[in-house]
């Protein structure tokens, strides 16, 4: 869809919270990405946090009010009628808020109260569309196209493509997905795999891909989430897998983190590495480590890479 | 498909005799294992519209009992005793005795909203399991949660400066959950990162530590939120027949 490609070239960014934080190689490499590929990413100025997965558990329409501003800042300020955001949580949450908005009164009301008091025109549903980042590579660049960005390529690395939670659930969030086409699939997505086919990966069959990792409770019941953690690792390694690629960074995070913890407390080791799908993309495009933030990962990736001359 | 089921006879309601003669007639073995006879009287006939008076409770009246959120769930597959249609069941029916005996786990669910999506009739579990969790909280049947700490403080940083930083999170969080600062993984996992990109490293999260980040002008929204959450909790309360916070 060609003018996909035309609307998707100039979006504004929203890289939220965890991608100045623990995710900052999420941003660093999706950055180098849409300079590589001349997309172009507008920040949006004087964001706020999108609510994640914790404020709706106090109050869900403040939840959807957070999400709703950030929709604002885009169409009122920026004139931008497409937010691209590569966190899961915070894409979900855009499109949860899209949802409420369109469907629920109750969320209209509690937006266009708080909007008026706050000074600033309540978000409408319909002013922008919310895309994740890989909606933006695979239409907004395309994937013929892409085919002639690689450089190097990934050289068959054995991939694990991990999708998480938020990306495809509830489903009534996401009308466009499961329509058919080269619509994205819920309960098997795809997108994350077409692209790093793309790039010279071997994806694997792996059937965790829209497991949870128990990111939420990911400090509140470390003990949960490291079992959940260890069975994607180890679900990963049983498919032959040498990388698992994220698209998202609490389940990037909760990952690493929980790698190393079911290490210490439960005796499991596994050597999988875990990798944004964007870091693996700027690879195999011919970008440094360095420049794609490989050096930033918890599982150091590095020998792995340069022993398959990836790196 | 199979419908993971809670065993709903509890152990201590299974009686066993070695000896039994009833009647004249020597019925040891198998026949004389018997289930305790009860008749449950304590209904709570108000359970099911306070779980609906919280949010995410609004529409357990639709549950029709398939028991696809327990078999799609995240949590159930590594512990059977985490069981929403069960508990769905027992709020329906105003089993308040019977719920409370899992009120320690129930706050365990991940959202990973499997259960949202395998609904035929838009029940919304996950929504249901923390409103269940929070009224079991709010009426004094156990303690915050860790899950509730960690929400807390996370939205009191979101509301106050429109954005959160990850350390004073974490740090924060391990505080008030009485929790040591000092986790073996954790130091692990810093030294990680350490040995990766150390003056980057330090500099930022120095840098995030003193300088939290907030959005400019965040003021108005802030007062508008605080009011809103003030309002909604007070009228949270008053559902479930609780004074008000003073």
């Amino acid at each position: 869809m060609s003018d996909r490609k035309e609307k998707y070239k100039k979006v504004a960014y929203y890289h939220g919270c965890a991608l100045e934080g623990t995710a900052q190689p999420y941003n660093t490499s999706t950055r180098a990405i849409a300079k590589k590929l001349d997309l172009e990413l507008v920040d949006i100025e004087n964001w706020n946090c999108c609510g994640a997965m914790e404020v709706k558990n106090v109050d869900p329409e403040i939840q959807t009010y957070l999400s709703s501003r950030v929709m604002s800042l885009a169409h009122n300020n920026m004139g931008q009628d497409v937010v691209m955001a590569p966190c899961n949580g915070c894409y979900h949450n855009l499109k949860k808020a899209e949802y409420d908005i369109a469907h629920k009164e109750k969320s209209r009301e509690v937006v266009e109260k708080i909007s008026a008091k706050a000074d600033h025109p309540a978000y409408e549903a319909g002013q922008v569309e919310t895309i994740h980042a890989l909606d933006w590579i695979k239409f907004g660049y395309g994937e013929e196209e892409l085919k002639a960005k690689i450089k190097g390529g990934l050289k068959g690395l054995k991939v694990a493509n991990y999708y998480g939670c938020m990306y495809t659930r509830p489903r009534h969030i996401f009308p466009e997905k499961d329509q058919g086409g080269d619509s994205e699939s819920t309960s098997k997505p795809h997108y994350m795999d077409d692209l790093l086919e793309i790039a010279g990966a071997v994806n694997v069959e792996f059937p965790l891909k829209t497991a949870c990792c128990g990111g939420a409770h990911t400090l509140s019941d470390s003990d949960t989430s490291t079992k959940l953690v260890l069975n994607i690792l180890q679900a990963a390694e049983a498919a032959g897998a040498d990388v698992i690629a994220t698209e998202c960074p609490t389940c990037h995070s909760g990952l690493e983190m929980h790698q190393i913890r079911a290490l210490k407390r439960m005796s499991a080791q596994t050597n999988v590495k875990i990798i944004y799908f964007t870091q693996l993309l700027g690879l195999a495009m011919g970008l440094s480590p360095r420049k794609v933030g490989i050096h930033e990962n918890v599982s150091n990736a590095i020998p792995m890479l340069k022993e398959m001359k990836i790196a | 498909m199979a419908i993971h089921e809670k065993h709903l006879i509890r152990p201590e309601n299974i009686k066993t005799h070695d000896n039994l003669v009833i009647d004249g007639v020597d019925v040891s073995g198998h026949w004389s294992t018997f289930i305790e006879t009860r008749v449950v009287t304590d209904y709570n006939e108000q359970l099911q519209e306070e779980i609906a008076a919280l949010p995410g409770g609004e529409y357990i009246h639709r549950c029709w009992q398939c028991g696809s959120c327990t078999n799609s769930c995240t949590v159930n597959a590594i512990n059977p005793d985490f069981n929403p249609r069960y508990w769905i069941y027992l709020i329906r029916m105003g089993m308040e005795s019977e719920l409370l005996r899992d009120k320690e786990i129930i706050w365990q669910c991940v959202s990973c909203n499997k259960c949202t999506y395998a609904c035929p009739r838009d029940v919304v579990p996950e929504g249901v399991m923390k409103a269940t969790a929070h009224w079991l909280e709010m009426k004094g049947h156990t303690e915050t949660t860790p899950s509730t700490i960690f929400d807390a403080e996370f939205t009191r940083q979101v509301v106050q400066t429109g954005k959160i930083e990850d350390g004073r999170i974490l740090k924060n969080f391990l505080l008030n959950s009485k929790q040591p600062l000092v986790q073996d993984w954790l130091i692990e996992m810093v030294k990680k990162m350490i040995t990766n990109l150390p003056i980057k490293f330090l500099f930022g999260m120095g840098w995030a530590t003193i300088f939290q980040p907030k959005t400019k002008g965040w003021g108005k929204a802030r007062a508008a939120i605080e009011e809103h959450i003030a309002e909604e909790k007070a009228a949270e309360r008053a559902a479930l027949g609780l004074d008000p916070i003073k």
